[in-house]
């Protein structure tokens, strides 16, 4: 016999909850996202775009932060950066009762500067060593007790926070060897966070490689290493981008590594003002993760203040994509070269 | 030196070409010969106490029911097996021209250069046809374009592929139907000129058509390369090959002319799988 009717509404009655709630889920996570870069976008872009030419604030993207100075003078409400408040005073020699706003005015250059940089070096740090590694772990380590203990502390080592990550950094980089609060401290801080997934995406997409490839080249007499650079790795390269793109994002992010290790929360110079090309490694950085964390938390809030916090988190997630879109259409040339 | 091409095509390509039933046993000089081999997998054996001595210029078949072994020896010529974890050979000895294939001082590149493998499944590398041939000349060093063009005309022609792919030389290896994929890969193998080509079941994915073709190529190929081929196919045996061994469970059962093996096998076990009592 088949289910008696009463049985059969309550199996309908459960398809119907279980798909309403794996919809509602996946909505949830949309309307999530849409908030969230609707409301960064909203607010950041009254900081970032203006209302008349060239439409696009400059002066928020070309200078360094400075202080906001806030007074009436003459029933006017002035708001002058750091530098336009001392011109003015040149000119003007009356005491005024000023309310001074730390970061407000001015722009967020050096962060977008120092945070291209931290990016630059520790995902250039991070390919290098993780592709090696990578290619080691899959084409040449053979199946060991060993080999399957570095794969559990590879897998181990994408779980450990970034908090960790960071005072690791501080201890070895910046204490013991010296290096100070630097780029190069940073970079190794990030790249060694990063390392674990492109370690992983990479070896998975070197295993990719059909095996056939491996075997056809070594039959015609290449070398193990000719087999790996000219007939696996380029076809592996795709998917080492796609963990790339997760990676920069990361590291781009990441507040915690670099706090410790790498970010200066007001540095006058730009990172290239170094008397010597060596201290150019071992400079702190503005960053914009930093940055965006100090404003929001380290001085006192007001309505200043949120213009260059939606301001800068807004060009930071433009940033961000901006990078992954590069990866992206990289990692698409590639894909189509390959005729598989 | 006579190329290929300059020898008149007169096989049929439908019909089983002639073998030479009158061949001696083992009258050409053997280029290979195994002897007493055991190999290993980790702990399961798969080749037992295997000796064979095979021809220069003439074409050995390997037949045999699935799991015989015939593959895992096809793959100890050119020491391909180096590349599974834990497989090795734990007694006797393979020697190609005399010398131990398997002695440390042997480096396993020249070998393999020498030793040259068409797979089961055709593996041409996702580049240009012309590039797949090329692959193998540019890892060894030459760089001449006058030198690759002529290598690459010269091997696809041996390959019987040259008049179909002559006006698309620069596309992709993947575009061609799977015969002539497997051609592909045989002229790759052949531009490197080595002295023995191993086909290891190279017409198992293939339609009967393009199995022909490569048949025909076989016996054409055997003038100048000591070939030896893996099949399952004990037609395809009978029909291009000078020697045949028959191997079942890791054993080689018998050994001996085609001609012999095909029609006075002098082992029980033999007849029963020709006659396909089994396998």
């Amino acid at each position: 016999m088949i289910a008696a009717p009463s049985n059969r509404q309550r199996t309908r009655i459960l398809e119907r909850i279980v798909f309403w709630t794996f919809r509602l889920a996946t909505y949830l996570v949309l309307a999530c996202a849409t908030y969230i870069f609707l409301d960064i976008g909203i607010k950041g872009s009254r900081t970032v775009f203006t209302s008349h030419a060239p439409f696009i604030n400059l002066k928020f993207l070309t200078q360094p932060p400075q202080t906001l100075y806030v007074f009436d003078y003459e029933g006017k409400k002035m708001e002058l950066s750091d530098r336009e408040f001392r011109d003015w005073k040149l000119t003007h020699k009356e005491d005024v009762d000023v309310t001074s706003i730390s970061y407000s005015a001015g722009g967020i250059w050096p962060c977008i500067v120092g945070t291209a940089l931290l990016v630059i070096g520790s995902m250039t740090l991070a390919l290098f060593i993780g592709i090696s590694a990578a290619i080691y772990l899959s084409e040449y380590s053979r199946d060991t007790p060993l080999l399957r203990f570095i794969r559990i502390a590879i897998l181990n080592l994408a779980g450990v926070p970034s908090i960790v990550f960071g005072l690791f950094g501080f201890g070895l980089f910046v204490i013991f060897f010296g290096w100070n609060v630097s780029l190069l401290a940073g970079w190794f801080t990030l790249g060694l966070m990063v390392l674990p997934a492109i370690i992983t995406a990479s070896e998975e997409s070197l295993r990719a490689v059909p095996q056939g490839l491996r075997e056809g080249s070594l039959a015609l007499g290449a070398t193990k290493w000719q087999t790996i650079r000219k007939n696996v790795l380029p076809y592996a390269v795709p998917g080492i981008l796609t963990s790339s793109i997760l990676g920069i994002a990361r590291v781009a992010g990441e507040t915690a590594p670099i706090m410790f290790t790498a970010a200066y929360a007001m540095r006058d110079e730009m990172p290239w003002q170094v008397s010597r090309w060596t201290d150019f490694f071992f400079q702190g950085v503005m960053a914009l993760p930093y940055h965006i964390y100090v404003v929001s938390s380290k001085i006192p809030q007001n309505e200043y203040t949120e213009r260059v916090q939606y301001g800068a988190a807004f060009v930071f997630l433009v940033l961000v994509m901006l990078i992954a879109l590069t990866s992206i259409l990289l990692r698409e040339r590639q894909r189509s070269r390959l005729s598989w | 030196m006579v190329s290929l091409l300059d020898m008149p095509r007169t096989l049929p390509q439908q019909l089983p070409p002639p073998v030479d039933r009158s061949a001696p046993e083992i009258e050409p000089a053997p280029i290979i010969d195994v002897s007493e081999l055991d190999f290993t997998y980790g702990n399961h054996q798969v080749l037992f106490d295997v000796t064979l001595r095979i021809a220069a210029r003439a074409v050995t078949a390997f037949i045999g029911p699935s799991g015989c072994g015939k593959t895992t020896l096809i793959r100890c010529l050119n020491r391909m097996n180096d590349l599974i974890d834990g497989a090795r050979v734990t007694a006797g000895s393979i020697r190609i021209e005399g010398v131990d294939i398997n002695a440390p001082e042997i480096d396993v590149v020249d070998l393999r250069r020498r030793v040259g493998m068409v797979f089961q499944k055709s593996n041409p590398f996702p580049k240009s046809i012309y590039d797949n041939i090329a692959y193998g000349l540019r890892i060894a060093g030459i760089t001449r374009r006058s030198r690759i063009d002529e290598a690459v005309e010269k091997s696809l022609r041996a390959a019987a592929l040259w008049d179909e792919v002559k006006d698309r030389l620069h596309v992709s290896g993947y575009g061609l139907s799977g015969g002539q994929q497997q051609r592909l890969c045989i002229a790759r193998a052949l531009a490197v000129e080595p002295d023995i080509v191993l086909m290891d079941e190279p017409c198992s994915a293939l339609d009967p058509i393009a199995t022909a073709k490569i048949e025909e190529l076989i016996y054409e190929l055997k003038q100048r390369y000591t070939i030896v081929i893996v099949t399952h196919n004990m037609q395809q045996a009978g029909r291009c090959s000078d020697y045949t061994g028959f191997f079942y469970l890791g054993r080689l059962i018998e050994f001996a002319s085609t001609n012999k093996i095909f029609t006075n096998p002098s082992e029980r076990r033999t007849e029963d799988y020709i006659t396909g009592r089994f396998g």
